[in-house]
């Protein structure tokens, strides 16, 4: 992969391979993103398919003996009761009726990338099978958490990706240029940074028109998020800028006529590209957090999407929280994946020993 | 120059090498710090203009409005809503809409009309204003109580139960949304047969003059949200004050105070802790969008009398003024503390200079 063994990126690939924790969140993090990349064929169920009658279910176990044999993994089918001291109802395994997990099987159809599919990683005959349980309206909480991660886990690598094209172009126009221009812009961001984010953030949420389609709210939640993100990113790029602005190779490129915008985006960022990529992997956690605090209020992505957040918002409901815990699942993966990033982030900024950077 | 003036300069001198040195730099500072203090006000007040431009843009690219409600009720006609309208200036255009509301709040202290609860914008803030610097103050007084010594204690002492717990705590604080934390606790809470979960109070004391048992409740209704409140502060405190503790003891003059014989808890405390803290203050101003976003998302989840739930009430029933009026409000809390702290932190490191 490298082939001089002495070249900065080889040395600082090897630092990173040093930082354990780093390493394995990474591995987890591209986990995280095959799933979310292959969503539809890993969770049995679509995301909107109810299963009548299998309301908030909990969650099924995977067995491996039945009776003393050893068999293929299976769940047990599960049959309402009422409990006798408290009426309320609830779910007994059905030890009589084993239910072998079949792989690669036909099921709901999806639209793989533009393919019509229904062939599924796993699932079950004759049955359920809810690896998480099930929500009030008899829904796979599994499988809408797979799906949900499609939303949670691109909100934060789109927006990152637009505050970055918004914040280079702003941070460097204003490190560059100094002067009013810098004034300006910088005004523009210590007022963006002065106001509190999740209270402006809400106010924006409230913009989008609760009749668009969930493709535009999607993109309309994302467009919130870098709106008020770019300018944290502006001011590290502004302090890189400056520090280079007046280095040889710039000048050599002013002196052989480059226009001014062509200079900042071939010759400044690639060189400030280690910053860039640490300042974007401790952003991320922001966004994906900030996602899921959005829709968890009722604020970001709305039903028929599923997202973490919006998911943890059922679990409003104190009293159904206290009865049916498994609702809480998909906070696990929002931990997991903020989890993953910062640690990758740390990892990386060791790796590039950029100390400055906090 | 006259005798007078000879003996005037004579007697100042004299007053000032009796003053000391000391005491004539102490009041250069205090001018000098009044100075930066009046500069950093001043430069605050754009920075709040435009502040109050960005939110009432915001809000007015709000689709629909209160008022539009109204017109879905069979019982107000058209004309009704363009009365009241024109009562409240709201047929205007919207620079002069924009001018009335600021210079209302500038000058009249009124923040407007709340069209959700029928009562003016202030009486409504003001209710909930001290349960909420309650909340807040008593929830960063307990994340900076904690925080600090664990991190001193974890940069001292870095492997052990303790390190490896806090720090593991330190990365599930960060990666954790404060509303999950505090749907966990309250899972815990129910699960253990509690029933101290939402509000501040059991029915019974909530209309009870103070007492014992009723301060008890209220501690029993109050840590859920104190501890989701604290989390992420607590632990990005706790590892910054580690951090910074670590750098200071690789400094040399801690080699230097260990090598001429001080004691450790002396080096440790005198010197190290000492030069550690400073860069925490100016975090201070830093904890309150922190707190203000936890508030909404706590709040509202443990239906507290508090502004968040109010700031997300608003905005959903498009009640402008409320909405308008409380982003206002935390953003000069905001630049206030930030300036605070900053003074804050010239007052315990002597070597910041104004200028």
């Amino acid at each position: 992969m490298f082939k001089d063994r002495n070249s900065p990126l080889y040395l600082a690939w090897r630092r990173f391979l040093r930082h354990r924790p780093g390493v394995l969140s990474a591995v987890v993090l591209l986990l995280l993103y095959l799933m979310a990349l292959f969503a539809g064929f890993i969770a049995p169920y679509s995301v909107a398919t109810q299963h009548v009658g299998s309301g908030n279910q909990p969650p099924q176990r995977i067995y491996f003996f039945h009776e003393g044999q050893l068999r293929r993994p299976f769940v047990y089918a599960l049959k309402k009761e009422r409990d006798p001291v408290t009426f309320l109802q609830i779910y007994k395994e059905d030890r009589t009726q084993p239910m072998p997990i079949r792989f690669l099987v036909r099921g709901d159809s999806y639209s793989f990338y533009g393919l019509r599919s229904n062939l599924h990683l796993f699932g079950v005959e004759n049955g359920t099978i809810f690896l998480m349980g099930s929500d009030k309206l008899g829904r796979d909480i599994f499988s809408r958490t797979v799906i949900g991660s499609q939303i949670s886990l691109t909100v934060g690598l789109v927006g990152v990706a637009i505050s970055f094209v918004i914040g280079i172009l702003m941070g460097g126009i204003s490190g560059y240029y100094g002067g009013w221009v810098d004034l300006v812009i910088q005004r523009v961001i210590e007022v963006l940074l002065s106001i509190p984010r999740l209270p402006i953030l809400l106010a924006l949420a409230t913009i989008i028109p609760s009749n668009w389609p969930s493709t535009y709210v999607y993109l309309g939640i994302v467009a919130v998020l870098a709106f008020i993100g770019w300018a944290s990113l502006a001011r590290v790029v502004r302090g890189q800028v400056i520090a280079l602005r007046d280095i040889e190779y710039v000048t050599a490129a002013r002196a052989l006529g480059q226009k001014d915008l062509t200079i900042i985006a071939r010759h400044i960022t690639p060189n400030i590209s280690s910053y860039l990529i640490i300042a974007a992997t401790l952003a991320l956690p922001g966004y994906i957090l900030g996602e899921s605090t959005l829709s968890f209020l009722g604020l970001g992505v709305k039903e028929p999407m599923a997202s973490w957040g919006l998911l943890l918002a059922d679990a409003q409901d104190l009293s159904a929280l206290s009865q049916y815990p498994w609702m809480l699942w998909p906070g696990a993966f929002i931990v997991l994946s903020v989890l993953c990033y910062n640690f990758v982030g740390d990892a990386l900024r060791d790796a590039a020993d950029v100390r400055s950077m906090d | 120059m006259g005798q007078g003036a000879l003996a005037f300069l004579a007697q100042f001198s004299a007053w000032e090498s009796n003053l000391g040195r000391s005491t004539i730099s102490t009041l250069r500072g205090v001018t000098a710090m009044l100075i930066y203090t009046a500069r950093r006000l001043l430069l605050a007040i754009p920075t709040l203009v435009l502040i109050s431009m960005l939110i009432f843009a915001v809000m007015q690219l709000q689709p629909g409005g209160f008022l539009s409600n109204y017109l879905d009720d069979p019982r107000f006609s058209e004309e009704t809503v363009n009365n009241i309208k024109r009562q409240f200036g709201l047929d205007q255009p919207l620079h002069i809409q924009y001018w009335n509301w600021l210079t209302s709040i500038v000058f009249r202290g009124d923040f407007g009309f709340s069209f959700l609860s029928g009562r003016p914008v202030s009486s409504i803030i003001w209710e909930r204003v001290g349960w909420t610097v309650a909340l807040a103050s008593l929830t960063l007084a307990i994340t900076w109580l904690i925080a600090v010594p664990l991190g001193i204690a974890t940069a001292l002492r870095r492997r052990g139960v303790l390190a490896t717990g806090s720090n593991f705590l330190g990365y599930m604080g960060l990666a954790t949304p404060d509303f999950l934390i505090a749907l966990l606790l309250i899972y815990m809470v129910l699960s253990l047969g509690g029933t101290n979960v939402g509000g501040l109070f059991s029915p019974q004391y909530i209309d009870a003059p103070w007492s014992w048992d009723r301060f008890i409740n209220f501690l029993s209704h109050l840590w859920i949200p104190i501890v989701a409140m604290s989390a992420e502060g607590l632990a990005g405190l706790m590892r910054q004050m580690r951090a910074n503790l670590l750098d200071v003891l690789g400094m040399d003059y801690i080699r230097t105070a260990r090598a001429k014989g001080l004691a450790e808890r002396v080096v440790i405390y005198r010197h190290a802790v000492r030069n550690a803290i400073n860069p925490m203050i100016s975090l201070a101003g830093l904890s309150l969008p922190q707190l203000i976003s936890s508030d909404i998302v706590v709040a509202k989840l443990l239906s507290l009398p508090t502004m968040g739930p109010l700031l997300l009430d608003s905005l959903f029933a498009k009640d402008q003024q409320v909405a308008m009026a409380i982003l206002m409000l935390s953003a000069v809390l905001l630049v206030v503390g930030n300036l605070l702290a900053d003074i804050a932190l010239s007052l315990a490191d002597p070597r910041i200079r104004y200028d």
